[in-house]
């Protein structure tokens, strides 16, 4: 009998000990999975403003600009190249006419070389989306530019189509970090 | 999500630890792959007594001394000696031990059934002469700590520099989803948890009194600098300012830490005192400016700067004023480390496309490349100086190597099916 309790119970303690967390929640995995090229390929002029039509439900529909959250970089460089304008714009009025939602931009670097020399190079690549957005009349208070460095990597294997794929900023909007 | 846990307190944590011990998953091994050209030939006698109480109080002295890569451990017969035994010398020096040593475990007179005393003393065997000894009081689960306590008086009396036998080292353990700030042995023994979380944990960093740890949680989506006490479990915020909060590095008299703050723009330097108050901006350039380090005088920050177009290293006084380039070669060098004699600085140095620990002698600027791998990382000396621990990856996992700072005595220390990153070693225990 006393053994059975002792049993039970160390049982009990093991569970306890062993409850592993869930996966994480890969912030990352919301926004839409597109390699640079595609972006490019498919980047669209965007319409001219109107309040309607930067409502917060776009962001989820898969046939608006507004579901594309990524912006991609060159090795070592935080510059925003020209074919990601449209996407940034449409952000920008988003922003614009929702005066009330808050972006979190996250930027992204590949795996290589020093940990916070990453993050630091992660923090320039959100700054810099931050700065366009700003240009384009988004409110400093509504924005906040974060590092994840090289630490929460999408694409996970060891070449340069990962790498490309890991520079990277994700614009993520109120409630979803 | 993330589970701040008391290392000495609690019980069910402490229960926690102690079946995380019985799983191969949590201990981290140690491999000798290298050791120094010259080693001092040393046996260590079983001690009177300790078969009793514990087979293992010489076995880990001799581990110990076998790990530091300078000592080679010589036959030291099956007969047990005290430390009061009358030593033949002619007889220790044909079986080729230039040193001995001997000793007692015993239960603590009036001490209660679980107090033990290690006593022992160091021979000098060419000299024929006794060299000293010590009398440890421990508990009888902290054998391990007398022992490693025996090691470190052997070590100084022979090679005259303090042993780092009795310090600690922390690093990071990533498995699926799961990210663990853990502290350890030297040894790699007797891991402990000191936070979980389901993201990702940077840039944990000793306080001097060895008290704390300061790291980078980014429990909140973006990275926060924190202040973990290792005695009681509690932490605090140290730097959560709008944008990034990375890279703590402590000032040698524990009162302040240098952090990177993203909140005015770039990733700058800044002081704040370790309770988060006071924050004072330290240095202003258009680039990165990051991975500070205060040499242990505490007359320098050192840290890596894109300033000059490439990632390269600087020093600015700790009171602020212009900066000095330090290194010149190559278009990446990062992670600036002082060694404790302020005579020289680990770094990671890009040559080819491949990372890789490089020691610079200051006075003569003089660099030596350490080490034969491509992925090395987040290099940490030894309070003596005389090891580097880093990280690096082999066969596409995340390990953790030591080499010495002559480039000779090299070991490994992995931990199974997980990646482990991030090492610290700790300060000297006094």
């Amino acid at each position: 009998m006393r053994k059975l309790f002792l049993a039970v119970s160390a049982s009990l303690i093991l569970a306890a000990c062993s409850t592993q967390p869930p996966a994480p929640e890969q912030t990352g995995a919301k926004v839409e999975d597109r390699t640079p090229a595609a972006v490019k390929a498919e980047a669209t002029p965007v319409a001219p403003p109107s309040a309607g039509e930067y409502s917060l439900a776009m962001l989820k529909d898969p046939k608006s600009i507004l579901s594309k959250r990524s912006v991609f970089f060159d090795l070592d460089q935080y510059v925003i190249k020209d074919e990601f304008k449209p996407l940034v714009e449409a952000h920008a009025k988003l922003l614009v006419a929702n005066p009330q939602v808050k972006m979190l931009i996250q930027g992204n670097a590949d795996e290589r070389g020093s940990r916070e020399y990453n993050l630091a190079l992660g923090q320039k690549r959100a700054e810099a989306l931050k700065k366009t957005l700003i240009l384009l009349g988004g409110k400093e208070a509504q924005i906040e530019a974060v590092s994840l460095g090289k630490e929460k990597p999408r694409c996970t294997e060891h070449n340069e189509t990962c790498w490309a794929e890991n520079r990277r900023d994700d614009m993520l909007y109120t409630g979803e970090f | 999500m993330m589970k701040p846990t008391l290392l000495h307190r609690l019980a069910v944590p402490l229960l926690c630890f102690a079946a995380a011990a019985n799983t191969a998953y949590a201990q981290l091994s140690i491999e000798i792959t290298g050791a120094g050209a010259n080693r001092l030939p040393i046996a260590v006698a079983d001690f009177a007594g300790e078969r009793i109480v514990s087979q293992a109080l010489t076995s880990v002295v001799r581990a110990d001394l076998e790990r530091s890569g300078l000592f080679l451990l010589t036959d030291p017969g099956a007969t047990p000696l005290a430390e009061t035994a009358s030593i033949n010398y002619a007889d220790w020096k044909s079986r080729g031990a230039d040193a001995l040593v001997v000793g007692s475990v015993m239960p603590q007179a009036g001490g209660g059934a679980s107090r033990y005393e290690t006593r022992f003393l160091l021979h000098d065997v060419q000299k024929q002469v006794a060299l000293g000894g010590q009398t440890y009081v421990s508990n009888a689960g902290q054998l391990r700590v007398a022992a490693h306590r025996v090691a470190d008086f052997i070590y100084e009396k022979l090679l005259h520099e303090p042993g780092i036998f009795s310090t600690r080292i922390a690093y990071v353990v990533k498995s699926t989803g799961r990210y663990e700030l853990q502290v350890a042995d030297a040894d790699g023994m007797n891991a402990q948890t000191a936070l979980t979380s389901r993201e990702p944990i940077i840039s944990p960093t000793w306080s001097p009194d060895g008290a704390n740890l300061a790291y980078v949680s980014f429990e909140a989506k973006k990275p926060i600098v924190y202040v973990h006490s290792l005695v009681t479990g509690q932490r605090h915020v140290a730097a959560n300012f709008k944008g990034s909060n990375s890279a703590p590095a402590w000032s040698p008299d524990g009162k302040k830490l240098a952090v990177v703050l993203s909140k005015d723009g770039g990733s700058q330097l800044f002081l704040v005192n370790a309770d988060g108050s006071g924050l004072a901006r330290l240095a202003s350039s258009a680039g990165i400016d990051t991975e500070p380090q205060f040499s242990p005088d505490g007359q320098f920050i050192y840290f890596t700067s894109d300033r000059g177009g490439s990632p390269q290293i600087y020093r600015i006084p700790a009171t602020g004023g212009d900066a000095q380039r330090i290194t010149f070669e190559g278009n990446y060098n990062v992670t600036p480390r002082i060694s404790p004699d302020s005579k020289s600085m680990a770094y990671v140095a890009r040559t080819n496309g491949r990372f890789q620990l490089a020691l610079m002698d200051l006075a003569t600027r003089q660099t030596q490349i350490l080490t034969d791998s491509s992925r090395d990382e987040s290099p940490s000396f030894a309070p003596n100086g005389r090891m580097i621990i880093y990280a690096t990856e082999i066969a596409g996992r995340g390990v953790l190597a030591a080499v010495s700072s002559d480039g000779r005595v090299k070991q490994k220390l992995s931990v199974q099916a997980a990646d482990v990153r991030e090492p610290a070693w700790g300060p000297f225990v006094k």
